[in-house]
């Protein structure tokens, strides 16, 4: 593996000062960026379980990060929105044992007060609306694809974004009509967009995974465990996020 | 341009090898990294083909808003004296300092269909700028146009003012003062700021992806592919980075030579 690159992927995390194998109770978590919300509170309640440890997160598009562990940045616990990302880095041997802690599925995102009047997902093959989506490439967007597959619909979106909150924030600002984002998203932007439901029976369901890295410590294991205990549980379903 | 034979003090020598290192590092571990073998179809392929076209184009195309408005500003800004120059002064160079993401973020508050300007196109005659190549053209004029400004003011301020003094007392008019006298003597730096202010907005990131969005053939010019691509395929990411460095070092070092006043 070459340095240069590795040092450039790993740049964000050196500027957030995650050092993260230096000091054993320093955690360094890349989370998927739907996961935002809920982990910022797990590692809250974690900490304060654990007053001796600190926990860093570095939030983005799960195969970015995924490229980034692979690549040998510095980071002790990965949580990824899709398996097929998770799979990315247990294939190279960067993690071992992931195990799924958490689904979600897809909902319409609209600005305050619904302006394009978005009824359902057939809206947005209007050319008229303008539509934001993730790109194909992160989890959400493999999602999203998977959906208007199986509706057999033409999307047109004016943009695909390259994490699911990108996505959020264009609809947040207003610039966007509609975008496909995870039903927790919804929640998490709080009255700055409201929610069109996706029908259960056409919705895409996608796993959350976590595993610890292969040269995590065991403060990383503990980190895992936490998650997938009864309170990290209950701050993921506070978050809307159901059980697998 | 003469040379001076003063002889280098080492520490001088020294400093200087450790900067080349620190920029040419990287560069040489992008080429090492490069999947040669694969490059070929990496680059033909219909999305770096479009990436490739728009940023060309978008980029050349900002080049030239940022010269047409920004060297009547640098003009101004030199040669008249007004209430809050200075605080005007430091507005036109924000940008240089501004994050990229905060920038496309001040555009949206002023462009965006909810904007200050952008309710008004969209209401009234139903533009929208962002996700629009016009969006990624205004995004890059926006971040490029103080390279332009500060060169050429500074130009403005280096020449020597009798030339124009001695053209209107023989009766030129002010716009033949500087159709004929002040843009001939400052040509050179007007070139040089329009060549960084293309430089930047080839490689202008963060302000089209928050102003104008991310699709292909629209908005996505090669800096947004790349980072597209480096979702899944570091290879991709790699072979499209390579075509942007191979694009901008052909035109910085061509024109150099020319007119940034290195050795011709």
């Amino acid at each position: 593996m070459n340095k240069a690159v590795v040092a450039a992927l790993a740049l964000p995390l050196a500027l957030t000062g995650c050092a993260g194998k230096g000091n054993d109770a320093t955690i360094t978590v890349s989370a998927a960026a739907s996961l935002t919300d809920a982990f910022t509170e797990i590692g809250e309640a974690f900490v304060q379980a654990n007053p001796d440890t600190d926990v860093r997160f570095n939030f983005a598009g799960s195969s970015a990060l995924a490229e980034q562990i692979n690549a040998g940045a510095p980071v002790d616990v990965f949580a990824a929105a899709s398996p097929a990302a998770m799979q990315v880095t247990t294939d190279t041997g960067s993690t071992s044992n992931p195990l799924t802690f958490a689904t979600n599925s897809l909902a319409i995102a609209v600005p305050p007060g619904n302006p394009a009047n978005i009824g359902d997902l057939s809206d947005l093959s209007n050319p008229a609306v303008t539509s934001v989506i993730c790109d194909e490439r992160v989890p959400c967007g493999a999602a999203t694809e998977e959906l208007i597959a199986a509706t057999g619909l033409a999307l047109t979106p004016a943009s695909l974004e390259p994490d699911v909150r990108a996505v959020l924030a264009k609809v947040m600002a207003d610039e966007a009509d509609a975008g496909i984002v995870y039903r927790t998203d919804i929640l998490a932007a709080g009255d700055q967009v409201q929610s069109v439901a996706i029908p259960d029976d056409i919705n895409v369901r996608n796993d959350y995974w976590i595993a610890a890295t292969t040269e995590a410590n065991d403060a990383a294991r503990e980190f895992v465990d936490f998650v997938l205990g009864e309170q990290g549980q209950a701050i993921l379903r506070s978050w809307r996020f159901t059980r697998p | 341009m003469r040379r001076t034979s003063t002889p280098a003090p080492r520490f001088l020598i020294v400093l200087a090898a450790i900067a080349l290192a620190f920029l040419l590092l990287p560069l040489i571990g992008l080429l090492l990294e490069t999947p040669w073998r694969e490059l070929p179809a990496l680059l033909s392929s219909q999305a770096a083909l479009e990436a490739l076209r728009l940023s060309l184009v978008t980029s050349i195309l900002a080049a030239l808003f940022a010269t047409i408005l920004g060297v009547p500003l640098a003009w101004v800004l030199a040669r008249k004296d007004f209430p809050g120059q200075r605080l005007v002064r430091g507005v036109v160079l924000l940008p240089l300092v501004l994050p990229p993401v905060v920038g496309g973020v001040t555009l949206l508050t002023a462009f965006g269909r909810r904007g200050l300007i952008g309710q008004y196109l969209y209401d009234w005659f139903g533009i929208q700028l962002p996700f629009s190549t016009a969006g990624v053209v205004m995004a890059a004029t926006f971040v490029a146009m103080p390279f332009l400004v500060i060169t050429v003011e500074g130009a403005l301020r280096s020449i020597d003012t009798r030339y124009e003094q001695a053209a209107r007392t023989l009766g030129a008019s002010p716009r033949t003062v500087l159709l004929r006298i002040t843009l001939p003597l400052i040509s050179a730096s007007v070139l040089a700021g329009v060549v960084l202010a293309w430089a930047r907005a080839l490689g202008e990131f963060g302000a089209t992806i928050t102003f104008a969005g991310n699709f292909p053939g629209v908005t996505q010019t090669l800096p947004l592919a790349v980072y597209s691509a480096l979702e899944v395929s570091r290879d991709e990411a790699i072979a499209l980075s390579l075509v942007l460095l191979a694009v901008s070092l052909t035109v910085l070092v061509s024109l150099r030579g020319r007119f940034l006043g290195g050795r011709s």
